[in-house]
């Protein structure tokens, strides 16, 4: 059975989740639980399992096995009530070519019991300007945008995020990631999926780290080194090479290193001690064995 | 209901603006009939037993063009596009959107059936239809036979590229048997047969049937039998294989 997460309500349960796609095993039993409010990162390499695992939460395919309650719901059934209340950016999804931003929004807000300002959502995605151009004349980082709004406007109280920003310039990134926490801020709950690390640590309470359909590490980002990579301990030597040295102890290593300088009459010069990034915990986990 | 009703009346108006703004479709489905209209009208000048061919054929011709080849264009181009799989994370009810893309289908088929009456009745020399309980009949059980047809065959289109290629070597052979089977008495037996097994000619006939001679729909209930054989199979495997995603490879 699927046991909650203490204390939160929870939005996302998901227990054992696999899938196979013919004779390839593309989900081999995720565990995720994210809590209302939360904004919950997906990081992986390409093959991952990112796509499969949101794409069955949002209802698009079918688990081979496993449990998922989404906001209570099983997602499998494509509850039109369930629908109302989650929204989706997908990795790839096209418009029609010959709307404009403004009809797509009005258009899709009539989908909804309680839509937002279609104008309130182009200016919140930063479209304004482009509000009346055809879709098929959009550059791909403002389709992108569109993508955002569209998952926006029924204000929905999950939503999920397909790599969202991808393709995006970094001041474009910059916009999303204010969105993005603009909607925290309401107490809406994100699952999104990147390839930006950067994007992972600044935005996400909690991020899972997936590769070929397993989860190898799951917590906030600033915990998530802890076990999984080390401090990595930097100085200049006396012959002036630059030494590194990784630890999961630094304070030891630390004492060790400068009592042998100390001994010598010797400085560790530029001598530093780095936390393990989420980088480095990313690039030990997904690094092939 | 009304609800559902209202969604419906909605998605058949976004498609309506779609369509005109998209000038290629808009002149696949009007303008092409109304070339073979002027072509053919031009050629049989004054000969007025071909002419009473020509227009019911142009008739049938244009409710194949405006459901069958129309939809499978638009399903495969918004199945590729990811159009279809972002309308299906929203709330829309599948009914309603199939809804106002079907009214949509609809709508281009009276429209084009309408300037064929009028064209018979005032270029060509053919009365008012004689029977306009057939005509009705005859591009209703048409419209969900090729319909229903169009939405299957875009099961078997890969990729949206390919698209035209598809239609047309289906459209095309099944238009020019048809004619073939349906103006020439003397076109050989096994001809006339497979025209006869195909879902044009027997549109073509209730067309002539309603438009021309007003025999009746009695005299076309084999017709008629055909068509609905062909929409049973239609309707079946439009919902069956239907594919909401693109297609992989
Ligand atoms: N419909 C499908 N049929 C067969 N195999 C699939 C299908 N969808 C995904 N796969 C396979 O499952 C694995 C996981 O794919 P998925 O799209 O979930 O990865 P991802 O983590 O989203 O990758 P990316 O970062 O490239 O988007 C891949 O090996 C992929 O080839
Ligand atoms: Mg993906």
């Amino acid at each position: 059975m699927i046991s909650s997460v203490s204390g939160a309500e929870v939005a996302i349960e998901v227990h054992d989740l696999r899938k196979v796609y013919g004779e390839h095993t593309a989900l081999q039993g995720i565990d995720v639980s994210v809590r209302c409010g939360e904004v919950f990162a997906l990081l992986g390499p390409n093959g991952a399992g990112k796509t499969t695992t949101v794409e069955i939460l949002e209802g698009y395919r079918q688990r081979s096995s496993g449990e998922v309650l989404v906001l209570g719901h099983d997602p499998a059934r494509r509850a039109a009530s369930l629908r109302q209340r989650i929204g989706i950016v997908l990795q790839s999804s096209g418009i029609y070519s010959q709307i404009t931003p403004r009809e797509a929004l009005r258009h899709w807000a009539g989908f909804y019991p309680h839509p937002r300002d279609a104008e309130e959502v182009l200016s919140l995605v930063g479209l304004t300007d482009k509000a009346d151009v055809r879709t098929r004349k959009l550059s791909g980082g403002q389709r992108r945008r569109l993508d955002f709004a569209l998952a926006l406007i029924g204000d929905p109280e999950l939503i999920f995020l397909d790599e969202p920003t991808t393709g995006f310039d970094p001041e474009a990134r910059r916009t999303a990631w204010e969105t993005i926490r603009s909607l925290q801020v309401l107490g809406k709950t994100i699952l999104l999926t990147t390839h930006y690390l950067e994007e992972a640590q600044v935005l996400a309470d909690r991020v899972a780290i997936v590769k070929e359909g397993r989860i190898l590490a799951i917590g906030p980002p600033r915990d998530l080194g802890v076990g999984a990579a080390h401090y990595r301990v930097a100085y200049r030597d006396a012959s002036g090479e630059t030494v590194e040295r990784q630890t999961d102890d630094p304070t030891r290593l630390l004492h060790e290193l400068t009592g042998e300088a100390l001994a010598r009459g010797e400085q560790l010069q530029e001598l530093s001690v780095a936390r393990p990034s989420l980088e480095d915990v990313y690039l030990e986990l997904t690094a092939d064995a | 209901m009304p609800e559902a009703l209202a969604l419906t009346w909605r998605q058949y108006r976004l498609e309506r603006r779609m369509f005109w703004r998209n000038p290629s479709a808009a002149f696949f489905n009007f303008a092409l009939p109304l070339l073979f209209l002027a072509a053919g009208g031009a050629i049989l000048h004054g000969n007025q037993q071909q002419l009473n061919l020509l227009v019911p054929a142009i008739g049938g011709m244009s409710v194949m063009s405006t459901t069958f080849t129309a939809l499978s264009y638009n399903i495969v181009f918004l199945r590729e596009r990811g159009v279809l799989k972002r309308i299906r994370g929203t709330p829309l009810p599948t009914s309603c959107y199939f809804g106002g893309v079907a009214a949509n289908a609809v709508t281009n088929t009276t429209i084009q059936i309408g300037i064929v009456i009028l064209a018979g009745r005032f270029v060509f020399g053919l009365s008012w239809p004689p029977d306009w309980v057939e005509l009705f009949v005859f591009v209703a059980v048409g419209v969900v036979c090729l319909a229903s047809l169009g939405v299957t065959f875009a099961h078997l289109i890969p990729n949206f590229e390919s698209t035209a290629a598809y239609v047309n070597a289906i459209f095309l052979p099944v238009l020019f048997i048809s004619f073939f089977a349906f103006d020439s008495k003397s076109a050989p037996g096994f001809v006339h047969n497979i025209a006869a097994a195909l879902p044009l000619k027997p549109v073509m006939d209730g067309l002539s049937g309603a438009m021309v001679s007003g025999s009746g729909i009695s005299s076309h209930l084999d017709a008629l039998a055909v068509l609905g054989l062909w929409a049973a199979f239609g309707l079946v495997f439009a919902v069956r294989g239907f594919s909401w995603e693109q297609k992989r490879g």
